[in-house]
C-alpha cells in the first residue's frame, strides 16, 4: 500500500503521480522501476520511477492512461491508497563518468531519463537531453530537464518546437553534423529505442536501452520479459532492464509486445508507437 | 460400529467432466463419520514409523486418536497444518467452527527473527519461532503471502483460503506481516542483521527453465511459472474481470512430468483448452508427479505424449507459436536419479498443432539474495548451502531453508526445513552472548 500524495495530469494524458513510499525513496535509483498494482483486479504494472525525495520519502513516476489499470491508476486522487507498490526493482543506470552522455526520451520516458540526467551532470559529464513528442503542448517538465542538462534538445512531429520529426531524426543529424557522444542512453516506446539504436549504429556510439516487455512478479520468476540478447535469453526484470541496443534482437522483442493485443495492449500499441513509425 | 474397512475410505470429488468448467477444489473432504471411519484403520502401533517419517514432526497417531475419539478440538491442538485427508478434515472443521482458539501467549524473549519469504518454509519458521516468544517479521516480495502455495498450486488443488487462514493465524499470534518487499533490493541482509538477531530465507526456486530450443521466445509460450501465476495469484481464470490475461489456447502443450506439469495441463482445461497434451521425455513409470495427481490429469482427459521431447516450436502469424516438434526418445540405462534415461530415436521427430506451450522443466533457486549477499556459499545450482541440522547458512546469524537450499522439491520437505531451521534459530539466538 502506498498513498496518493499528488496526480497531475503534466500533458494530455500524461500523468505525474507522487506517492509515499519512505525505504523506497531511499534506495532507488536512477533506472531502475517499481510496480503497481493500482486496485484488487489490476495487472502488475512495472512503471520506471522519475524522481524521489530521500527527506520527504516519496516518490514521483510518470505514467500514460493507455490500458485498463493505467486507467484505473489515472481515476485515483491524491489522500487515496495504491493496492500494491513494490520496488525498486531492476538494476540502475550505470553512472559514472563517461565524458558526454547523450539521454533520449519520449512518452514516459522523459521522465525516466530525468533523475539520469540529474545523478550523470553530478558526476561530471556532458549531458544532452532529447525530448520528443507529437506537438509542443504534449512536452513535459522541459525546465525540470534543463535545469540538470548543459542542453536539452526537442523533437516534435508537427515543429511546433525545436527539431520537426523524431528524436531518431534529430539525433541522427546532430551526429552527421559531427557532435559526438561518448554514450546514449533512450528510454521510452520500443520502437523510438529500437530507431535510436540503428541510429547510432554507424556512429558507434554505446547505446543502452531501457527495455519494457510484459512482466508479471518483476523478480525474475516468471519469464515473460525475456528478451534475446546476442543469442542469450535475458529477463529484463532482473537482469535489466537495461541492455546494449546494438545487441537485442528486436524483431523478438516487438512480437512479444504484440502477445495480447487482443485483450488489451492494443491500446497501449497505438499509442506508443502510433506516431514513430512513419519516423 | 462399523467395521474397519481394510482400504482408504475414499473422498468425494467433483466428477472429472464437471471440474472441468470450474476452479473449484477436487475432493470435497471428510465428513465427520467419514473421518471418524478413516481414522480407525489407523493400527496405532506401539512404536509409530509415521512421526519419524514425517518431515514436519507431527504427532500423526495422537491426531487420529482423537478424530477416532470425535474429539476433533483436542485432534487440532496437534498442528493444524492442511496435508494429508485427515489433517484436512480437522481444518475444514476448524474453520466452520470460527475463529481459531489462540494458544496462551507466550513470554516474550526480546529476541527479533526477520523470515524473508512467505512460503512453506517461512510461514513454518514463523510460527515455531512465534510460539516460542521471538518477535517475527516476514517479508514477502508478492503482494500475497503464500509462495508457491499461491502463486504456483491451483485454486482447484488447494483453496487460497486455506493458506490465507493459516497466514490470519499466524498474525493473530504476533507475526508481522511485510508485502511487497523485496529483500535484496530494499534492504540487504547485512542491513536486516543490524535490526534482527537472526535472518532466516525461504525465498523458493522460482527462476524458471526453459528448454533452450529453437523456438521458445515465440508468443504464446510460458514458463510455467508464468502461466501458473497468471492463472493463479492474478486470477486470470477470472478475466475480464480481473484485468491480467492469459492466452486461452485450444491446443496446449504442457512439457514435464511433475506436480506442476499436471497443475499447468489441469489449468488448461479449465482455461477452455479442447486438447491438453502433456510431453514428457521418458515413460509414466518415470514421471515424478505424485500418482494421485497423475490420475486427477488422467480422469480429467489430459493426452499424455510419452517418450517424446520438444526440439524447436515453430511459429505462424504474428510469431504465434503453432507447431511443436518432438524427438521419439526410447527408455535406455537408468542415470543418477536411478529412473532410465530417455534416448534419442534418430529420424522419428514429428509435429503436433499447438496454440499454447508451458515450459514445466522445473526452476533454479531464485537468485536474488545470493547475488546481493556474496558471503553467502552457494552450491553448483545456485542454491544456498546449509548446515543441515541447524539450516545455518555460511554467513552466521543467517538461516535457510526449502527450494532456496534444496533446488525445487516439495511443500513438504520446505516446511520439514523450517522446522529444523527454527530450532536452529532458537537456539542461535537464546545461547548467542551479545
Amino acid at each position: 500500500m502506498a498513498q496518493i500524495l499528488s496526480k497531475v495530469e503534466i500533458a494530455p494524458n500524461v500523468h505525474a503521480c507522487t506517492v509515499s513510499a519512505m525505504e523506497i525513496a531511499r534506495k532507488v535509483e536512477p533506472g531502475q522501476f517499481i510496480i503497481i498494482i493500482p486496485d484488487e483486479f489490476s495487472e502488475r504494472t512495472p512503471i520506471t520511477v522519475a524522481d524521489w525525495d530521500t527527506r520527504e520519502g516519496t516518490l514521483t513516476f510518470i505514467f500514460l492512461d493507455i490500458g485498463s489499470s493505467t486507467h484505473r491508476l489515472a481515476e485515483m486522487n491524491p489522500g487515496d491508497e495504491i493496492y500494491s507498490l513494490t520496488g525498486p526493482l531492476g538494476q540502475s543506470f550505470e553512472i559514472g563518468k563517461v565524458g558526454t552522455v547523450g539521454l533520449v526520451g519520449g512518452c514516459y520516458g522523459i521522465g525516466s531519463i530525468y533523475p539520469a540526467a540529474r545523478a550523470l551532470k553530478q558526476k561530471g559529464n556532458k549531458v544532452i537531453c532529447y525530448s520528443e513528442a507529437r506537438s509542443k503542448f504534449l512536452l513535459y517538465w522541459n525546465e525540470k530537464l534543463e535545469n540538470v542538462s548543459d542542453e536539452v534538445r526537442y523533437a516534435t512531429a508537427d515543429g511546433s518546437l525545436g527539431y520537426k520529426g523524431h528524436n531518431a531524426g534529430l539525433l541522427e543529424s546532430d551526429l552527421k553534423a559531427g557532435m559526438k557522444f561518448d554514450r546514449i542512453i533512450a528510454v521510452g516506446c520500443t520502437f523510438m529505442m529500437y530507431r535510436i539504436s540503428q541510429v547510432t549504429l554507424p556512429f558507434q556510439v554505446k547505446t543502452i536501452v531501457s527495455m519494457n516487455p510484459i512482466m508479471i512478479d518483476g523478480t525474475g520468476m516468471c519469464g515473460a520479459c525475456r528478451i534475446e540478447v546476442e543469442g542469450t535469453t535475458r529477463f529484463a526484470c532482473v537482469d535489466g532492464p537495461h541492455f546494449d541496443g546494438h545487441k537485442i534482437n528486436w524483431d523478438l522483442v516487438l512480437a512479444r509486445r504484440k502477445a495480447y493485443l487482443e485483450e488489451e495492449i492494443v491500446t497501449k500499441e497505438r499509442h506508443h508507437y502510433g506516431e514513430s513509425k512513419s519516423d | 460400529m462399523a467395521k474397519v474397512s481394510p482400504t482408504k475410505t475414499p473422498m468425494r470429488e467433483q466428477p472429472p467432466g464437471e471440474r472441468i468448467r470450474n476452479y473449484d477444489e477436487v475432493p470435497f473432504g471428510y465428513s465427520p463419520d467419514e473421518a471418524v471411519l478413516e481414522a480407525k484403520r489407523c493400527l496405532m502401533c506401539k512404536n509409530p514409523k509415521c512421526i519419524n517419517g514425517c518431515p514436519v514432526e507431527i504427532d500423526i497417531p495422537g491426531f487420529i486418536q482423537f478424530i477416532s475419539d470425535k474429539k476433533f478440538k483436542e485432534g487440532i491442538k496437534n498442528e493444524p497444518v492442511a496435508i494429508g485427508r485427515l489433517e484436512r478434515f480437522l481444518a475444514d472443521w476448524e474453520a466452520e467452527q470460527g475463529d481459531s482458539e489462540l494458544p496462551p501467549k507466550p513470554k516474550a524473549t526480546g529476541k527479533k527473527i526477520a523470515v524473508v519469504g512467505a512460503g512453506p518454509a517461512g510461514i513454518t519458521v514463523a510460527a515455531d519461532l512465534v510460539r516460542l516468544g521471538h518477535a517475527v517479521d516476514m517479508f514477502e516480495a508478492l503482494h500475497e503471502p503464500g509462495g508457491v502455495l499461491v502463486y504456483g498450486i491451483p485454486e482447484f488443488r488447494l483453496p487460497k483460503t486455506i493458506v490465507f487462514r493459516e497466514i490470519n493465524y499466524l498474525e493473530q499470534l504476533g507475526v508481522r506481516l511485510f508485502k511487497d518487499y523485496v529483500v535484496g533490493k530494499i534492504k540487504s541482509i547485512d542491513e536486516l542483521l543490524k535490526d534482527y538477531n537472526a535472518v532466516f530465507l525461504g525465498t523458493g526456486a522460482g527462476l524458471p527453465w526453459f528448454l533452450n530450443v529453437p523456438g521458445e521466445n515465440l508468443n504464446g509460450l510460458y514458463s510455467a511459472n508464468e502461466y501458473l501465476t497468471r492463472a493463479n495469484l492474478m486470477k486470470a481464470y477470472l478475466f475480464p474481470k480481473y484485468k491480467t490475461p492469459i492466452v486461452k489456447g485450444k491446443r496446449v502443450a504442457t512439457v514435464g512430468g511433475g506436480n506442476v506439469a499436471m497443475d499447468c495441463a489441469r489449468t488448461a482445461l479449465r482455461l477452455g483448452a479442447e486438447k491438453s497434451i502433456i510431453i514428457y521425455r521418458r515413460s509414466r513409470d518415470e514421471m515424478p508427479a505424485r500418482n494421485e495427481e497423475i490420475h486427477h490429469a488422467e480422469e480429467e482427459g489430459v493426452i499424455f505424449q510419452l517418450l517424446s521431447n520438444p526440439a524447436a516450436f515453430h511459429g505462424g502469424e504474428n510469431n504465434w507459436v503453432k507447431e511443436v516438434e518432438c524427438i521419439r526418445m526410447k527408455l535406455g540405462e537408468p542415470d543418477e536419479s536411478g529412473r532410465r534415461r530417455p534416448v534419442p530415436i534418430p529420424d522419428a521427430n514429428f509435429r503436433m498443432p499447438i496454440d499454447v506451450a508451458v515450459i514445466a522443466i522445473g526452476n533454479s533457486p531464485n537468485p536474488l539474495i545470493p547475488a546481493t549477499t556474496p558471503d553467502i556459499e552457494t552450491g553448483k545450482g545456485g542454491n544456498i548451502i546449509t548446515d543441515p541440522s541447524t539450516g545455518m547458512t555460511s554467513k552466521p546469524g543467517v538461516f535457510a531453508g526449502g527450494d532456496v537450499a534444496t533446488g525445487a522439491a516439495t511443500v513438504i520437505l520446505a516446511m520439514g526445513a523450517g522446522k529444523i531451521a527454527a530450532r536452529g534459530i532458537h537456539k542461535y539466538v537464546t545461547e548467542k552472548k551479545k
